[in-house]
């Protein structure tokens, strides 16, 4: 099944309305059976996602740089418990200030089950630079498409359709304000973890010097890893000299990062810079 | 295994040579064009109306000549509405409330409770949550609603993009506006909203100064006195609007300070240039009222409120006990005061001033009903339930003046942090000095500032 079928057969799923079976766990998850990342660009709407999800009341805002840690909740859908963790708002992957960090490595080191992405419809381009970026470094990912009643009301016209047929994930349309659209998102999520919506992520096409790079260094990781399932990305973090993803490649050891140790080394290197 | 692994960073680092170009740029630049590609085919323009809102609103709202003043006049208005909506309410909460002290009072005598553990009890530990709640709750259950509509509506950017000039030339990022309007609902929550900062130097520079805008647990007290001292010398016609008229200059005030200490910093022991970045003016948005309501008064009226409760608690008890164990028939609140007094003096206050301040360290919110509770047991037992009541007694028993009210004012916006602030510093940082220095720079300002305007005021 192509993944445009599997869009539009989700897309006329009959249970928009009947409500959610989705029962919310605020923060008491113990155990689960997935880990959702929930990313974007800041000020998307992705804490509102993650309140409706969650049953939590994260303090939303409108304004950029709200969320600048960690949060996490969950619930359970289906029988089966999902663990949400709702990374801080970022423009990009490729800077160092500590919120885009502590996205990053959970992206990276973390690999979560599956990654929601919240975009805003209403700017879609300047939001793309982080999901071109994320599609990268992860398969399961699910676009959620939000804000699409601001977008209607500014006169545009935005084509989830043809958005996931460019970026090769699902794509769905959403108003997090009101609730419109979650439990289709949930449904595809649970789809691409299981594997019933097949995805095939978007590539950045890069120029021609960076593509020559990128086919000496990526079979050499990929010799090395061949159970890494970003070795393209990662050649790109060696190729930007990011010292963090060359560490953790000379070692072997992709967990490092993970946890609370995400703040502390970002700590200790910034108290060390002073 | 590790040579291997070697051997490919050593690569990467050859062929990053051999690229010869900056490879961020060009990836940059790679990236765009895809994202621009991809929108395209996605994206379809009917009309630009809203589009057309936004940029007018925006026109006037970040406007080289409007944008500012504006923004003054945003916030008196919301210092205005809080202090007129707050003032019945308080006056009916103080009213109730006290009542219920003399009722309590008496039915533990009824019960025969010895006299102590009565005054310990009501006159002590319960006389101070009821001066918290009945002074702090209604302006906060205003101003933090009204704040967050401005919030929601998308206006804190906006406030950031007119003051970015500002922070720049003194050296800081211009984030730290941001992080400073954080401040304004909490210095703990704008210390670590300073995360968005990358450089570490500007990071620490607005960590350190955040604490200069007053926080909510500090309005209380700067409404609070300019209500009783400087619109008092109004006509009532006009009170209000002075009263927020001078909340809002305590707050110039305080910013001013924000950008003189962040210039010194950046000029020495933190050197260094001001990194650029882009920011986002997010859409304009209606603001989502239900959602505001419960999210200010739930999540940060009732929060803040009951942190006071508990810090206050154990406060008013400790007041009384003070007030109460005579050595020499004089109170130990007494004595310290007394103690106190000459470096009050110094600063334009008194020596029961800076008690109350040692015994808010823990909370900035209660420092207003500890002075109060001083006062009251030191003099005749008198029962404050009106403001004026309230000037009357710290006119006529204290000897407050002017210059006491508008210094106090000052010292209310540059003193130590709250512990949570301190704490927050700390762990944000994870650093003796800095934690040292977030915690005594401020105070000394604020000792330094107050010294000055007693010394010049008695001048003339």
């Amino acid at each position: 099944m192509s993944v445009k079928e599997t869009i539009k057969e989700a897309s006329a799923s009959p249970c928009e309305s009947c409500g959610f079976n989705l029962q919310r766990l605020g923060i008491e998850v113990d155990k689960w059976d997935y880990v959702i990342a929930l990313a974007g660009n800041p000020n998307t709407g992705k804490s509102t996602v993650f309140n409706h999800l969650t049953g939590l009341k994260q303090h939303t805002g409108n304004w950029p740089g709200k969320t600048v840690t960690r949060a996490e909740g969950g619930f359970t859908w289906q029988n089966k418990t999902f663990k949400m963790v709702d990374l801080p708002g970022t423009y990009s992957l490729l800077s160092a200030s500590v919120d885009e960090e502590v996205a990053r490595d959970f992206l990276l080191f973390g690999q979560p089950d599956a990654t929601i992405v919240v975009m805003d419809a209403t700017i879609l381009e300047r939001n793309l630079n982080l999901v071109l970026q994320i599609l990268e470094i992860t398969d399961h990912v699910v676009i959620a498409l939000n804000l699409m009643d601001e977008a209607r009301r500014k006169g545009m016209d935005v084509d989830h359709r043809a958005l996931a047929k460019q970026l090769g994930v699902p794509v769905v349309p959403t108003v997090a304000r009101q609730g419109t659209g979650l439990n289709l998102l949930i449904e595809s999520v649970h789809g691409v973890i299981e594997g019933t919506i097949p995805t095939k992520p978007h590539r950045i096409r890069v120029s021609p010097a960076i593509q020559q790079a990128l086919d000496q260094l990526v079979p050499e990781i990929e010799r090395v890893f061949p159970e890494l399932p970003n070795a393209r990305w990662i050649a790109m973090r060696l190729l930007d000299g990011d010292i963090k993803v060359q560490k953790a490649l000379e070692k072997g050891e992709w967990d490092v990062f993970l946890g609370e140790s995400v703040f502390d080394q970002a700590h200790s290197a910034e108290t060390e810079a002073l | 295994m590790a040579v291997v692994n070697r051997e490919i960073s050593k690569k990467a680092a050859e062929i990053r040579k051999e690229l010869g170009h900056n490879f961020r740029d060009v990836m940059v630049e790679d990236i765009y064009k895809d994202a621009e590609a991809i929108a395209q085919k996605a994206v379809t323009i009917k009309s630009a109306r809203q589009y057309d809102f936004d940029q007018k609103v925006d026109k006037i709202l970040t406007s080289p000549i409007f944008g500012i003043p504006i923004m003054g006049a945003l916030l008196a208005l919301v210092f205005w509405l809080t202090i007129v909506g707050a003032n019945v309410p308080s006056a009916l909460l103080a009213d109730g409330l006290f009542w219920l002290e003399d009722q309590m009072a008496q039915g533990m005598q009824l019960l025969g409770s010895p006299w102590w553990l009565t005054g310990f009890l009501i006159h002590g530990v319960y006389k101070g949550l009821a001066w918290v709640v009945s002074v702090m709750l209604p302006p906060m259950a205003i101003f933090f609603p009204v704040f967050t509509i401005l919030e929601d509506f998308g206006y804190l950017p906006r406030v950031a993009f007119n003051m970015d000039w500002l922070f720049r030339k003194a050296g800081a990022h211009g984030k730290q506006s941001l992080t400073m309007a954080m401040g304004f609902g909490c210095n703990a929550a704008g210390i670590i909203a300073t995360r968005v900062i990358e450089s570490p130097r500007e990071r620490i520079i607005a960590i350190l100064t955040n604490n200069f805008v007053p926080c909510n647990g500090r309005f209380p007290t700067l409404i609070m006195l300019s209500i009783v001292f400087v619109a008092a010398a109004f006509p009532p016609a006009v009170a209000s609007l002075v009263a927020a008229g001078t909340v809002v200059t305590i707050v110039l005030i305080g910013v001013l300070t924000t950008l003189i200490v962040s210039s010194v910093l950046s000029r020495t022991v933190l050197k260094g240039e001001a990194s650029s970045f882009t920011l986002e003016l997010p859409p304009y948005r209606k603001p989502a009222i239900g959602r505001i309501l419960y999210t200010s008064l739930i999540d940060r009226t009732l929060f803040v409120l009951w942190r006071a409760i508990i810090m206050a608690a154990p406060a008013g008890g400790l007041i009384w006990l003070l007030a109460n164990i005579s050595i020499q028939d004089q109170s130990l609140a007494m004595w310290i005061a007394g103690w106190l007094n000459p470096a009050g003096h110094l600063m334009g206050l008194d020596g029961a001033i800076l008690l109350a301040y040692i015994v808010a360290i823990p909370a900035n919110e209660i420092v207003v009903p500890t002075i109060i509770m001083i006062y009251s047991h030191a003099g005749t037992m008198l029962d404050i339930t009106q403001l004026d009541q309230l000037r009357a007694l710290l006119v006529d028993q204290a000897g407050w003046t002017m210059l006491t009210a508008v210094n106090l004012m000052l010292f209310a916006l540059l003193h130590n942090p709250c512990s949570t602030a301190i704490l927050t510093i700390w762990k944000e940082t994870k650093s003796v000095r800095w934690t040292v220095i977030g915690a005594l720079m401020p105070l000394g300002i604020g000792i330094v500032v107050t010294f000055l305007v007693a010394q010049i005021w008695r001048l003339f």
